[in-house]
């Protein structure tokens, strides 16, 4: 273990046996979004298990995404497994004629043979002439973490975005379609949309509309594992607006008001229009602030939405943070984020898994935030917990979900207290 | 490559992680990539199981493939090993690693550690999860038996002077993630009991290294889960004599069939077992509620084991009639392919759900017997269905009492299958009062509730048994279709197809309602 110091904050860095889901895991919620784009995964068995594993019950038979399963001779040569990726292609848009976008994803197997499915991707994209667009990402485990799928998807579409010269605000990351529309609501109420001259939102709906982006395009991260994404955006000359991510009330607040500072649009604006909402929020976390206050809180590494989270559980809930654990540690995009947690947090990036269970139980934590793994272990030695794959299925941002949130925590703490058995 | 939407199987290094984790002093090293610890959650979730599975991971990342991986595995290994400090360890590797070639086995064989190190290599690009536990099961196995000490390993008494001894039986393949198997070892202990003989191991489903040494004091073994420990059986076959009893005691026939080849091994007097009867399944199929399970279509699909068991039951037990089988796992086509020409049937021996569902679809079932992925297709098809095999979802690990061998098990069998079904007088009633509004098609049978009634009346329309079939060759007057939807919902799907059938044969290009009542007749039996 190692420490660096950054804003203040000692960060602890962990190696050892990782416990978390690798990028494959953000085909389950971006299919979801993006309801024109197929997702294809090149990999192996595993890969397809481990999808359907955190999918858990799918009610459709057909969903929008599978898996190119490779086999023994596959292996074998290149130009093979490209022949076959063809094939399988072609066999899946002739049974579903309704996909515009496919996206070819990449996993541990296909990057270790060097399969170039960027290439693939190009190649397919010109076979398919005007249907289909055929991008490509990695989902790998050596290569992304979790949410960090979402990341490397974007960051494709970013590259594959048009030009504009059009002033606009971006919205980066996906949210639930309801979420989406309320933070629009908004937006337009405290005159960000007019200001800006055009707001849209990224991912979009369907992937084969991609919003254009350029110099003129400022950007707002709705999700805080975007590293890539945001990096691909400034690349392609758009301008990142650095702001709380909106959890909260106090982040969202702080998410509108470093937009509105953006367009030079009045701070009373944005005042009046989060007023009325800002009240609701209000009471409705003080629904669950009780049961959350004073409580100790233990992250274990896992969505990347750790640090908001925690800065929103602490500063709105009054938890108390024992140990914050992240995959890995963007200081950029988590700028403004680092110094609003509080002073004596303790981060630590990386993982190893048995070392950081020990010092959980030496601690004692009120509530443990983990992965499906890990979870039920932990209930079944008395510690409380909360599954944190919930916290990238639910609508949890924007003052609307302040509750809903915040319940999500208070939940299993309630359960506890009214159990008897 | 194949295409894959849903997988019945997992890779095999899942298979031999339930080896793992049903063994209560085994540590598995898997060298693999971070995402494949999603692993962990199918015992922790789906099981609901209380402790992790002992299994850990070397989590090698893009920036480690230069360097030193095979160090990794290493240092894995032995930290594992001190901080878990396991009787036995098996030590294996992922899809991802399998292609690095760091061959971990070996490496942690050569690391003289205290314990026997079982190395496993599973082929992850050509076998899959039910393979890769039954290899497992027989490496540890054969492992643990071949390189203790002669005087550590259990040895069997003399077969001459068993007198007034009971006979000893191991009970082999029961697994961590099995279709219940929890439930299934309770069961077949009672079973045992009551048929005069003490059960010496049951593995791997907590069993400890050291039981394993005591396998060969068994007069014969069980072979329960054939699918995990065929292999095994077969070797302690040829290696300590030990007679196999194959047949798997699921349903009431199977039951006796299996008592009786105990019978036959061991030569006791089981007629305790054999003459009582012990389960309530015959006199509920006999009773004349059940005379309305006469010739229900059935549909099987699932794993070898639970699929043949099904079939037989299906016939011999309910009087069904079953319209397809099949099993997604190739190292039990054998078998399958048996049961189905028995039946008269094809087999569908694949691992692609879209192949199930079309067969399902084209069978026009009644009911469906099959694995998580058939609840799911069957949900969508409107038709009723029990789960008999893995891969099942939480749900299908009961609290109650649920074993599938047995006498109790062709009870619990009797009842899982039976519920779904629209039954005894309810079915006359819906018949006599199909026109009131309470029962129109939309009404779906009342156990039936909520959630699944609903989805059964959103079941999309091409596909349902009553919808026109899309390469129907004849086609219905608009006076036949009114008369057809004038048949009760559950029937009509039957009607229509032998409708169909007649016309064809009869070369009429349109069914009118003529046509309708001589396929009717024709068809009455
Ligand atoms: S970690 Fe790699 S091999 Fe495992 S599921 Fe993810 S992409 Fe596939
Ligand atoms: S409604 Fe309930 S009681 Fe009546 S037949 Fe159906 S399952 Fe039996």
């Amino acid at each position: 273990m190692s420490s660096a110091t950054l804003c203040d904050i000692p960060v602890t860095l962990e190696r050892g046996q990782r416990e978390v889901f690798c990028g494959l895991t953000g085909i389950v919620w971006l299919h979801r979004k993006m309801q024109d784009a197929f997702f294809l995964v090149v990999g192996s068995r595993t890969c397809a298990h481990l999808l359907q594993s955190a999918a858990g019950v799918m009610i459709f038979s057909e969903p929008r995404f599978a898996t190119a399963i490779m086999q023994e001779k596959d292996l074998a040569g290149m130009a093979d497994a490209n022949d076959e990726l063809d094939r399988i292609v072609e066999r899946l848009l002739s049974r579903r004629p309704d996909i515009k976008t496919l996206f070819l994803v990449g996993s541990c197997p296909s990057e270790v043979i060097k399969l170039d499915l960027g290439r693939a991707a190009q190649r397919l994209s010109v076979a398919y002439n005007g249907q289909v667009r055929v991008l490509s990402y990695s989902g790998s485990g050596i290569e992304t973490t979790f949410t960090e799928g979402e990341d490397t998807c974007l960051e494709t579409m970013v590259r594959a975005a048009p030009q504009t010269d059009e002033q606009q605000l971006l919205v980066v990351g996906t949210l639930p379609d309801v979420v989406e529309d309320q933070l629009e609501r908004l937006l337009d109420a405290c005159g960000i949309t007019e200001a800006a001259g055009k707001l849209a939102f990224f991912p979009p709906r369907r992937a084969e509309t991609i919003p254009a982006i350029g110099p003129k395009t400022r950007f707002l991260l709705a999700q805080p594992f975007l590293n890539a994404t945001r990096r691909a955006l400034i690349g392609q000359g758009a301008v990142h607006i650095p702001a709380l991510f909106p959890f909260g009330v106090e982040g969202t607040s702080a998410w509108l008001h470093s937009a509105a500072r953006a367009f030079d649009v009045r701070k009373e604006r944005v005042d009046t229009a989060c007023a009325a909402p800002v009240a609701r929020a209000r009471k409705a976390l003080e629904h669950y602030r009780h049961t959350l206050q004073g409580k100790t809180l233990w992250f274990m590494p896992d969505s990347q939405l750790e640090i908001p989270l925690a800065r929103f559980l602490a500063s709105e809930c009054g938890m108390q943070l024992l140990e914050i654990g992240v995959p890995y540690l963007d200081q950029q995009t988590l700028s403004v984020e680092l110094p609003a947690l509080p002073e004596n947090s303790g981060i630590v990036e990386g993982q190893d898994v048995d070392k950081q269970l020990e010092r959980l139980h030496q601690a004692t934590p009120d509530l443990v935030v983990c992965g499906l793994g890990l979870a039920n272990p932990l209930e079944a030695q008395g510690v409380t917990s909360k599954w944190s794959i919930e916290l990238v299925f639910s609508p949890i941002h924007g003052f609307e979900q302040v509750g809903d949130l915040a319940e999500l925590f208070a939940r299993p703490l309630q359960r506890k207290l009214k159990l008897a058995v | 490559m194949e295409l894959a939407l849903w997988t019945y199987e997992g890779p095999p290094h899942v298979g031999a992680m339930r080896i793992a984790t049903s063994m209560r002093d085994v540590h598995y090293v898997i060298h693999a990539p971070q995402g494949d610890t999603y692993a962990d959650l199918l015992f922790t979730m789906i099981e609901r199981s209380q402790r992790r599975p002992p299994v850990t991971y070397t989590t090698f990342q893009a920036r480690d493939l230069g360097g030193d991986t095979a160090g990794l595995v290493k240092t894995t290994v032995q930290d594992a090993y001190d901080r878990f400090k396991p009787a036995a360890m098996m030590v294996g590797e992922s899809c991802t690693a399998e292609l690095i070639q760091d061959q971990p086995g070996s490496l942690a064989q050569g690391m003289d550690l205290p314990v026997p190190v079982v190395p496993l290599e599973l082929p992850a690009y050509s076998k899959k999860e039910n393979w890769g536990a039954s290899e497992s099961f027989y490496y540890l196995v054969r492992h643990i038996l071949a390189n203790a000490p002669a005087d550590q390993i259990a040895s069997r008494p003399d077969p001459a002077d068993a007198s007034g001894r009971r006979p000893l039986a191991n009970v082999l393949g029961p697994t961590s993630l099995g279709f219940r198997c929890r439930d299934d070892v309770i069961e077949i202990r009672k079973l045992l009991n009551l048929v005069g003989v003490d059960v010496n191991v049951v593995a791997p489903l907590e069993a400890t290294t050291a039981d394993l040494l005591q396998i060969p004091a068994a007069d014969f073994n069980i072979c329960l889960c054939p699918e995990i420990a065929n292999t095994t059986c077969k070797w302690l076959k040829r290696t300590f004599s030990q007679p196999v009893v194959a047949t798997v005691p699921i349903g009431v026939g199977a039951t006796l069939d299996f008592v009786r080849e105990i019978q036959e091994i061991t030569g006791i007097d089981a007629s305790a077992a054999l003459d009582a009867e012990l389960s309530r399944l015959p006199w509920y199929s006999r009773s004349v509620d059940s005379t309305y399970l006469t010739g229900k279509r059935l549909f099987i699909f699932g794993d070898g084991s639970h699929v043949v068991a099904a079939a037989r039951i299906a016939r011999e037990e309910l009087a069904f009639e079953v319209v397809g089988i099949g099993t997604f796992s190739r190292e039990m086509a054998r078998d399958v392919r048996a049961a189905a020409e028995a039946l008269e049937l094809e087999a569908l021996i694949t691992d692609d759900y879209l192949d199930v569902e079309e067969a399902i679809a084209n069978a026009q079932p009644e009911l469906v017997l099959g694995t998580q992925m058939e609840r799911h297709i069957a949900k969508r098809l409107g038709i009723p269905c029990a789960v008999i095999s893995a891969p099942v979802h939480v749900q299908d690990f009961p609290a109650r009492y649920s074993p599938q061998v047995g006498f109790e098990g062709a009870n619990v069998i009797f009842d899982t299958w039976v519920h779904p079904l629209t039954m005894g007088l309810e079915e006359h009633l819906l018949h006599m009062f199909r026109d009131d509004f309470e029962f129109n098609d939309q009404a779906a049978p009342s156990h039936l509730h909520a959630g699944e009634g609903a989805a059964a009346s959103e079941a999309p329309a091409p596909t349902t048994a009553d919808n026109p079939d899309a390469n129907s060759p004849a086609s219905w007057t608009p006076d036949a279709e009114q008369e057809l939807r004038k048949i009760p919902f559950f029937v009509r799907g039957k009607a229509r197809r032998n409708t169909e059938a007649y016309a064809r044969d009869a070369g009429h290009p349109n069914i009118t309602i003529e046509t309708l009542y001589e396929a009717k007749a024709h068809y009455a039996r």
